[in-house]
């Protein structure tokens, strides 16, 4: 959003005692409040965990520490685990025997052995219920609102979405969370995202959140707890909301949040793991009071105008890199700042972008449309309405749609979507994290384009010498059947 | 964990804003199910002219003369001086394990991302956040004089220069306290089982529908 009318953070007068004491509270600090176990003198603080999400690729050293010191998990029903970064997403009825790299195999095998060991809640690769950890959630209802939940992965943002004091931790924690249900943390601080008005047909979740990277910096969040906010946000679907949480780490911010409403309870009610009767009643009291007061003090408030949001590219290699596909690849000569312009000179040479290219005008090698913060049922839905009846591009190597979960897929499938897919020359495969960071066989060749509707268009992140543009759903759909950025709006009847 | 109360070490110089946990170690090598041997592999991408691959003899590949770790001059550096928001990106823990195995103790840089600050504690590795002018300074000189070194004092938060000039850091003090006695802070947190048993308990009254569904 880079150039746009929109108006500059807004720094709040820092708090007076007396303001303090007066002050409602944010969500963040009922949330913080209500799992707050002991305050410590040296400022630090034990926060209870209520659910903690596993899956293969950095949990393996976690239980090795809980049997090296000889400890047991403490509470073995708040966890669940899934493997998803190393699952091939084909030959899927193999089973584990289908993953073809050895130390893949491996390590998969290690999140089973573990789980069967302590006894921990596993939906394996063959289980249908298999899927990316921060699909699976929320599909579940092993997400509720108002839990404090955490994940060996920094995309657990994701279940803010809910209400949720939800962030990503390292192994050392996973660790930490397994043997005490605790975590030791420090309190953040305060920062609303608003966003005003109306977002325009064929603007996404996506686009939401891209433009707020944007705008506020890769690093803008950091240290911060995002409460985003506003009309915009409050008429958007889970999806789209944990779409924009999902990236609050590309922001800097581990965790990002939505305020409980009906929409958040909708989705909740009637999911496997979600209460029912009187406790369902009383969880739904509890779940109305998770949102700010009205008088809640922020550190830090955003503001943006839905309507002026456009669909959005990342050019760059820093999410925060990103334009308006009606933009241009920017021109580091126009830049002041010695080291944004030198980032800017490293991320054209990386990606092979000349200064001033439209954005339209950048041609695409490969598609791929999944991940954690796209490959729910809605956003295959999006891509689908915008590829039905047309074939894609002759110039593309590949385009490939890889649902979050088997029963995403499954439910696809029911509503026709693979057949729209598969007939426009998508391929439909198995779900897992897949091409987001290529830990599978799912890659970019070397100097290939990719639109993708993943987090992170860091260098290599997709294979190594792959250039990642980060688009929604419907955006990277646009492109496959066009074989360039096109802004999807035009495709739309 | 290892302790670490001083230190002092050659300076390595990495002139680079935003560096991700994607470039200080590559998904390849997390799928390794240890915490050690990362070493190799820190920075592959830059480091290295081909692509890297686990368990590879990395004595053999081409190497990128123009990355600052292949120069001669900053062989065996033990501190990296680093640039804003410096680890951003993915959770993986694999990025500090891979500065530590490689020789790494210290790192200075005016910003961290929050996830990566927090895990170099739980490895032995200090993260000092100093302003930007200070990390200017340093960058000059540690460019400009061959064997820079930069001393550390954890106990007292400083950093000294070889003219002997201090500049203060701070640090929290858990934080502080485990890293200067090499502490597990899993055991720290079990001295207060029965604090977080009786919250337990009382969650399990009020909001019954949090426990006893994953299983």
């Amino acid at each position: 959003m880079r150039g746009s009318k929109i108006d500059p953070f807004i720094e709040q007068e820092p708090p007076t005692n007396e303001r303090v004491i007066m002050a409602g509270k944010t969500l963040y600090d009922k949330l913080w409040d209500d799992h707050l176990v002991k305050q410590r003198d040296d400022g630090s603080a034990l926060i209870y965990i209520d659910r903690q999400l596993l899956h293969e690729v950095t949990s393996p050293q976690a239980f090795e520490g809980l049997r090296l010191a000889g400890r047991k998990p403490w509470r073995i029903d708040a966890n669940i685990a899934t493997p998803d970064h190393n699952v091939p997403t084909t030959d899927r009825d193999k089973g584990i025997d289908g993953i073809v790299d050895p130390v893949s195999r491996t390590q998969v095998e290690t999140l089973d052995k573990n789980c069967d060991e302590f006894g921990i809640l596993e939906f394996k690769i063959k289980d249908q219920r298999q899927g990316i950890v921060h699909v699976i959630g929320p599909e579940q209802g092993a997400t509720l609102p108002g839990m404090s939940i955490v994940c060996g992965d920094s995309h657990t943002s994701t279940h803010g979405a809910f209400g949720c004091l939800a962030h990503g931790i390292g192994t050392s924690e996973v660790e930490h969370v397994l043997a005490t249900q605790c975590l030791v943390q420090q309190k953040m601080k305060n920062m609303l995202v608003k966003v005003n008005g109306k977002l325009g047909p064929g603007v996404t979740g996506k686009d939401v959140v891209l433009a707020i990277i944007g705008k506020i910096g890769t690093a803008g969040g950091t240290g911060h707890a995002i409460e985003f906010g506003g009309e915009a946000i409050r008429g958007l679907s889970m999806e789209a909301r944990m779409t924009i949480c999902n990236m609050s780490i590309e922001a800097g911010a581990r965790v990002g949040m939505v305020a409980v409403d009906d929409t958040t309870i909708d989705y909740v009610r009637g999911r496997p793991f979600a209460p029912t009767g009187e406790t369902w009643d009383a969880a739904v009291d509890y779940w109305r009071t998770l949102h700010s007061d009205d008088d809640a003090f922020f550190d830090k408030v955003v503001e943006l105008e839905g309507s002026e949001i456009k669909p959005q590219v990342s050019w760059g290699t820093s999410p925060e890199m990103v334009a308006g596909v009606d933009g241009f690849v920017p021109d580091p000569a126009k830049e002041q700042d010695p080291i944004k312009r030198e980032g800017i000179v490293r991320a054209l040479k990386y990606m092979g972008l000349q200064p001033n290219t439209p954005i339209t005008g950048i041609a695409l090698d490969r598609v791929f449309i999944g991940s954690c913060t796209n490959s729910r049922i809605e956003d295959l839905r999006e891509a689908a309405a915008v590829v039905k009846g047309r074939k894609v591009a002759a110039g593309l190597k590949q385009a490939m749609v890889v649902p979050g979960s088997g029963l995403v897929k499954a439910q696809a499938e029911q509503e026709g979507l693979d057949k729209i897919f598969i007939e426009a020359g998508l391929e439909w495969r198995d779900p897992g994290c897949s091409m987001c960071l290529a830990m599978n066989a799912d890659k970019l060749g070397q100097g290939e384009h990719c639109a993708s509707t993943s987090n992170r268009n860091f260098e290599g992140r997709q294979g190594f010498g792959g250039r990642t543009h980060l688009v929604s759903p419907a955006m990277a759909a646009a492109a496959a059947v066009t074989g360039h950025f096109v802004d999807v709006r035009e495709l739309m009847n | 964990m290892r302790a670490l109360k001083q230190h002092q070490g050659l300076v390595a110089p990495m002139d680079r804003s935003n560096v991700d946990t994607d470039m200080i170690i590559p998904k390849q090598f997390l799928k390794s199910i240890k915490r050690t041997g990362f070493g190799p592999n820190l920075f592959d991408e830059l480091r290295y002219l081909d692509e890297g691959k686990p368990d590879q003899d990395c004595s053999e590949r081409p190497i990128n003369p123009d990355f600052v770790l292949n120069q001669d001059r900053y062989k065996n550096a033990s501190v990296l001086l680093a640039r804003t928001n410096f680890g951003c990106g993915s959770s993986r823990e694999h990025a500090p394990w891979a500065l530590e195995d490689y020789g790494f103790r210290v790192i200075i840089a005016p910003s961290f991302a929050d996830i990566f600050y927090n895990n170099c504690f739980k490895n032995g590795l200090l993260p000092i956040v100093l302003e930007e002018k200070i990390v200017d300074q340093l960058f000059n000189e540690a460019e400009a004089q061959e064997g820079y070194q930069l001393a550390v004092d954890l106990e007292a938060k400083t950093v000294t220069t070889p003219a002997g000039e201090a500049f203060d850091f701070e640090v929290d003090d858990f934080r502080r306290h485990c890293l200067l006695n090499g502490l597990d802070d899993i055991g720290v947190t079990l001295e207060q089982a029965e604090v977080i048993k009786a919250y337990e308990e009382q969650r399990r009254q009020t909001a019954p529908w949090l426990f006893g569904a994953g299983n």
